[in-house]
């Protein structure tokens, strides 16, 4: 019942300006605030595929209980320029409190009942500031309203931006809170104080979050082709890898099908390796990945989904590639697919995958996407939750054969550089030794040699969360869903008119239809709900487990489900 | 040390890709003996096409990669693991047809392995048909009114993109292949080299190739990237054969 509270206070603020303006960085530090104090927090960006101008906006909700995912109904807004208060008019509370640039206010000022002019670019200039702390003016503004004292806010400001000029930024913060201190506007009557706090809580996105578990399960090789919303895994992990303790290395090759190709030979090699795409990146990939299926190489592949078809909408969010990735590669060959709906899971999924892929030598898929993939929020990242799992030793005795019938499936596994090792890997059907073969009673032992392995995979996993139930275990109403609309599900749930039961799916492949068909058989409603028009995990369910969905809310217009939006629609099925 | 596989080999009786594997085991074998390499290092890496199948006749680690796919993959396995000697064959239709792209990257990024060209330019294992290195008016089933388009000039390409070891050679010639293959392999960083495999079944040049080929004079100036371009893309009756241009640079991986 922890995700279904009603009492909860929660509140959002908004950060608006254009391309350039530094609103992400600003959400991104307001965010550090609010985790300083011990609150929960979600940020979302929300940006068009323009480097300069265009509409940038920062969401972050925060909680001093736990949060899944951002409101849209804005308690403070903080706006840069007009354009700012004009497209978020609507998502206002009723009381909420607008601080606009001053230049801007004479065009905006009727437009609500707390537009309150903010001579944040004056401030800036006065310190001798650059334009991109224009926001900090608009944070110390904000602390007021939230019942911050003076004191507090430029320490917390100070703090949070000690490696962009503290001192500077704790100054221009004072001035945004001294500007609207004698003004009468209305309070957040909670205040905003500090709360205990778990000090592991950190602020990441679940692209960064994957990067870290990488690390913690020992990655050595990062090779990718830039493309949004996957690039930022390559940013991270290139900027690690300038540490030599590190000994890891990151390459960026001509296209994403060297990338793929390139990373089979770096596990043949027999070092540790992932690489990282958009599902349309993920679409060139397609032979190497059966390839990788074949040859049985240990390859973790991140799949962050936007909008498609084709080209689609690449700045925004889709569900839409479920069942492409579930059926990628031509062929059929066992394969790991983890589609995680938050920080915490983004960083269990990519340790989790990098050590199972080795242990079973077969390819890895995180499917995440742009809503998680460059949302920030409160996780505590636990490399103790990461499964162990290393490739099976050749024992150096007799002759090695790459693709050794073992009984479990799994051959030892030797790499090239091995004294009295022959090792072979190859892209055609072989035999054992590794030399291509069309005998029919050899390709087939070798197809149930490598399901052999997913059946083992399947065993060991049923001991993990594969399938998360939570919420009201006896009702007989369920919720179901996967990978980002956790978060808006769990916010709507807080909502809902009557208790339900939560049911995530986090494990693709191997699917644990035990544990759906228990969670789910004989409920008397299944809502599901998903980013995509289909509802591709309905169709998964149904074929796993037979059971149907009674009620499908689908969301496919490229944007995140809204928590308030998503609860009124539940509310209406219940 | 023994250098086949049970394999039966399936290349036409006479093709010169047989005569290739010789030279290659035979490089394999000298080096091993002169100290320069330790078999367990060496990875034979090759494409899809005739030439691929060079790695079922081979008792080396090898790499079977995909179609055109096999320069990216060697650039993995070598930057995966510096201590390997990765020699990545390939094919016409394998590097310059499908896969072209990452020929050329990893010979500007100066890849520490060798690339070996069957060039037989034509689509054997497809029965025929023309690659980007065919000669204009070459019929196979799909250009059966003679390809329309001028081939491409391999080394030239090559030369182009900053490879730092560049040769040619002649199949048949099995002991200037050999050595031409030893030295390719003791360079240090991306080495080409085209070998003329006449397709004994779809595009026989043998009768061509038996007296024109040339090697070049022994004081070839081959640090001279315009004495090699100019040599590469001279007409003649002759073919030259042979290194045209060998310099020093750092590897990609030494780099990293």
């Amino acid at each position: 019942m922890e995700n279904q509270k009603n009492s909860q206070i929660i509140r959002t603020i908004g950060i608006g300006g254009a391309a350039g303006d530094g609103i992400r960085e600003a959400g991104l530090h307001l965010a550090e605030i609010f985790n300083k104090l011990g609150y929960h927090s979600f940020l979302s960006f929300d940006y068009p595929s323009v480097i300069r101008g265009g509409h940038n906006f920062s969401r972050l909700s925060v909680s001093s209980e736990k949060i899944s995912g951002d409101h849209s109904e804005i308690d403070v807004l903080i706006a840069v320029n007009a354009e700012s208060v004009r497209l978020h008019l609507d998502e206002l509370k009723e009381d909420a409190v607008v601080f606009v640039e001053q230049a801007y206010f004479d065009e905006v000022k009727d437009m609500g009942k707390h537009i309150i002019a903010l001579p944040m670019a004056d401030f800036t200039k006065e310190q001798s500031a650059r334009p991109v702390a224009r926001t900090t003016v608009g944070l110390g503004a904000l602390s007021f309203v939230a019942g911050l004292t003076p004191e507090k806010n430029h320490e917390l400001v100070s703090a949070a931006f000690q490696d962009y000029g503290g001192d500077l930024n704790g100054a221009l913060a004072d001035k945004g809170f001294k500007h609207v201190e004698g003004q009468n506007l209305p309070k957040w009557e909670e205040g905003t104080r500090e709360v205990p706090r778990d000090e592991r809580m950190e602020i990441i996105d679940s692209n960064r979050a994957i990067a870290k578990g990488f690390l913690a399960a020992g990655l050595q090789f990062y090779i990718a082709y830039p493309m949004t919303p996957s690039t930022s895994i390559l940013h991270f992990l290139a900027k690690e890898a300038l540490n030599p303790e590190r000994k890891l290395k990151t390459i960026q090759p001509e296209d994403e099908i060297s990338a793929i190709n390139m990373a089979i030979g770096v596990a043949y090699s027999g070092k540790k390796v992932a690489t990282g795409t958009a599902t349309g990146g993920f679409a060139l990939m397609q032979e190497a990945f059966s390839f990788a299926g074949v040859s049985e190489s240990p390859l973790v592949v991140v799949v962050s989904q936007r909008q498609g078809p084709a080209t689609g909408v690449p700045t925004n969010t889709s569900q839409g590639d479920l069942q492409f990735v579930l059926h990628s590669g031509h062929g059929e060959f066992p394969r790991i697919v983890i589609a995680p709906g938050d920080a915490e899971e983004a960083y269990l999924a990519a340790g989790n995958a990098l050590n199972l892929a080795w242990k079973y030598q077969i390819p890895a898929i995180i499917l995440v996407d742009k809503q998680i993939s460059e949302s920030s929020q409160t996780a505590i990242l636990d490399a103790a939750k990461i499964v162990s799992g290393s490739a099976k030793p050749w024992t150096h005795e007799g002759k090695y054969e790459r693709y050794q019938l073992a009984e479990d499936g799994i051959s030892p596994l030797a790499s090239p550089g091995t004294e009295n090792a022959v090792v072979k890997l190859t892209s055609y059907e072989h035999d054992e030794f590794g030399i291509a073969t069309d005998d029919p009673e050899m390709v087939k032992k070798m197809m149930d040699k490598r399901f052999k392995k997913s059946e083992t995979l399947a065993l060991e996993l049923s001991q993990y969360d594969m399938i998360k139930v939570s919420g009201d275990l006896s009702s007989d109403t369920a919720l179901l869903f996967w990978g980002s609309s956790k978060g808006a599900v769990l916010e709507a749930a807080k909502q809902l008119k009557k208790p339900v039961k939560l049911v995530q799916i986090l494990w693709m492949e191997p699917f644990d239809s035990a544990h759906a068909s228990e969670a789910l058989a004989g409920m008397s409603k299944i809502i599901s709900i998903e980013g995509n028009h289909n509802g591709q995990l309905s169709a998964l369910l149904r074929e796993k487990t037979g059971i149907d969905t009674h009620h499908k809310i689908l969301r496919y217009d490229s944007k995140p489900f809204d928590p308030s939006e998503l609860a009124s629609k539940i509310n209406a099925l219940l | 040390m023994e250098l086949a596989t049970k394999s039966k080999i399936s290349w036409c009786p006479g093709c010169p890709n047989a005569t290739i594997l010789v030279a290659y085991r035979k490089a394999i074998t000298e080096l091993c003996a002169e100290g320069k390499l330790k078999i367990e290092n060496l990875v034979s890496a090759a494409g899809i096409g005739c030439h691929g199948k060079i790695t079922d006749y081979l008792n080396t680690n090898t790499f079977e990669a995909l179609h055109g796919r096999v320069v990216s993959s060697a650039t993995g396995i070598k930057v995966g693991n510096r201590d390997l000697e990765v020699v990545a064959f390939t094919g016409d239709g394998d590097s310059f047809s499908e896969g072209f792209s990452h020929l050329l990257h990893a010979a500007e990024r100066n890849v520490g392995i060798s690339v070996f060209l069957h060039n037989n330019e034509t689509f054997a294992l497809t029965t025929g048909q023309a690659t980007f290195l065919s000669p204009k008016g070459f019929k196979g089933p799909s250009t059966p009114g003679g390809d329309t388009d001028e081939p491409m000039n391999p080394l030239l390409i090559l030369l182009a993109m900053g490879a730092t070891f560049v040769a040619r050679t002649y199949a048949l010639d099995i002991e200037g292949t050999k050595r031409i293959m030893k030295d390719a392999m003791n360079h240090k960083g991306f080495a080409f080299v085209e070998i003329i495999q006449p397709c004994i079944t779809f595009f026989d040049t043998r009768e061509h190739f038996k007296d024109s080929v040339e090697w070049l004079p022994v004081d070839f100036p081959r640090q001279d990237l315009t004495a090699a371009m100019n040599k590469v893309r001279e007409v003649s009756e002759k073919t030259p054969v042979g290194i045209f241009y060998q310099i020093q640079k750092p590897t990609f991986e030494e780099r990293m």
